[in-house]
């Protein structure tokens, strides 16, 4: 067996690196499939294959990538691997908190696999570095977390004509498809704008089941296999649905939009403020926001001042933590709650961390009211400036 | 026409929690009519003031993009399925 599996029999393509004979043990299970065989496990060992993110898609997709012998895994993140991450993000571990996410992942990877080269990127995709970045890169794997670095993962890939393997999740729903590729749709054909800040919670807001990012970052290192190799039906012009509550698998047809500024018309032909695009920039420009801290907030609530507290979390958050004498209106519904408020009297809003409370301020000054504070760093300073009693989530 | 939405997770709290619900019309946008006036504050998520699409909600007719086959104008069948995929940007 060992000598029908010689690179130099075997193989009928010389520019591929050949595999050691470690290698071709620890592969011998890929090996034995048809459709990888020796030269596609050259071809994986060939590949360079970007992670954006190294957070809940990017974990599984980076350890399923490296394990399979992918030769060099480029990975951007700028993050520290936080408590709260690691109930989804598995390349990181307990003693890995407080360290950069990137430190984390070239550990655990190289535990992995030592055949693999990883290549780190300490940096916020923008759009200045993108381009340079992605070009680098066969295949690009989409593992971010905001709108805006999706929209520039998307246009960079058109732009340097990469393949976009995309994935996407929320609460118990996931999302799978392959965007940029020659004749297939892209993510604009798809959604050609971002929804307005605050009205799509983020998952530090709205919560994801810990597995999910688990089904949906193996599909995408899927593709992004199937895409090395050249092997199956990627999946170009199809979107899976991953509905983890049901247990289902749906997929909807997509295809590319001819009048899409990105692949279809080809207008955009350089990267844009994704920031403005998505309506996260120029807050500048607006009315300034009055903030209060925890303590000040503390103070005047212990002193009986006439503030109207208001709680913009979900219920389920309120029940893990809550501060005395504050009302709930969930974000979602408090446009509806305005009409109730007294403009006259001091409104004070929070949040978890300040984010969505923040929103909430700007829409009470979309409708007149000057009265507004927005408790800085939320319930969870609160915790640890006011009430270290009160939970952190 | 009686059409079967599917709704994911985050739609599905204001529909009572349930992520199939059935609704009637002739066409899509009829159907969605019928679906918002049993769910009043589904109706801002699903499209705008005026009753338009939003560019990130889409709707998937049997599992193919409405927009493909005539929008909210798409004629509807017993028993077809239209799913709900708003955009998500979780990682």
């Amino acid at each position: 067996m060992t000598a029908t599996l010689d690179p130099g029999a075997m193989s009928h393509d010389r520019s591929l690196p050949n595999l050691s004979r470690e290698e071709l043990l620890r592969y011998s299970r890929h090996l034995l499939l048809p459709e990888v065989g020796l030269d596609g496990q050259r071809k994986l060992k060939a590949a360079r294959v970007l992670l954006v993110g190294a957070g809940g898609l990017g974990s599984p997709a980076a350890i399923y990538l490296a394990a399979a012998g992918i030769g060099t895994l480029g990975i951007v993140d700028f993050d520290v691997v936080d408590i709260t991450n690691l109930h989804r993000q598995i390349l990181h571990g307990t003693g890995d908190v407080g360290r950069s996410k990137l430190a984390s992942a070239i550990s655990r990877l190289r535990e992995v696999n030592p055949h693999v080269t990883v290549e780190p990127h300490e940096t916020r995709l923008t759009s200045a570095n993108a381009l340079e970045i992605i070009r680098q890169y066969d295949v690009v794997v989409d593992g971010t977390d905001n709108f805006q670095t999706r929209y520039l993962v998307n246009d960079a890939c058109i732009l340097t004509s990469r393949p976009n393997v995309y994935g996407s999740i929320f609460r118990f729903d996931g999302q799978v498809s392959v965007f940029c590729t020659p004749h297939g749709p892209c993510y604009r054909c798809v959604y050609r704008e971002p929804p307005p800040p605050g009205l799509v919670p983020s998952c530090a807001e709205g919560g994801v089941l810990g597995i999910l990012p688990g089904i949906v970052g193996t599909l995408q290192a899927t593709e992004a296999l199937k895409l090395v190799l050249g092997i199956g039906e990627p999946l170009i012009g199809r979107l899976n649905l991953v509905d983890a509550l049901g247990a289902r698998l749906r997929t909807v047809r997509i295809r590319r939009d001819p009048t899409c500024p990105a692949c279809g018309t080809r207008e955009l032909q350089q990267l844009i403020d994704y920031d403005a695009f998505c309506g996260v920039a120029d807050v500048s420009d607006e009315a300034p926001m009055l903030e209060i801290t925890p303590r000040e907030l503390a103070a005047r609530l212990a002193r009986a001042d006439d503030v109207v507290l208001i709680d913009v979390r979900e219920p389920y958050e309120n029940a893990i933590a809550r501060i005395h004498g504050a009302r709930l209106v969930p974000l979602g519904a408090f446009a509806d709650a305005i009409p109730s408020l007294d403009r006259q009297r001091d409104i004070v809003i929070h949040c978890r961390s300040g984010a969505r409370s923040a929103t909430a301020v700007r829409q009470l000054q979309a409708a007149g009211f000057t009265r507004v504070w927005n408790v800085v760093g939320g319930i969870l300073r609160w915790a640890d400036d006011v009430d270290p009693t009160v939970a952190k989530y | 026409m009686s059409v079967t939405f599917h709704l994911p997770s985050v739609l599905a709290a204001h529909v009572g929690d349930t992520r199939t619900i059935k609704a009637d019309g002739a066409t899509v946008g009829v159907a969605i009519d019928h679906l918002v006036s049993r769910f009043p504050q589904l109706a801002p998520r699903l499209r705008d003031a005026h009753g338009a699409p939003y560019p990130f909600v889409t709707f998937y007719l049997n599992d193919e993009d409405v927009r493909l086959v005539g929008g909210f104008d798409a004629m509807v069948s017993d028993g077809d399925e239209v799913t709900i995929v708003p955009a998500v940007a979780g990682g």
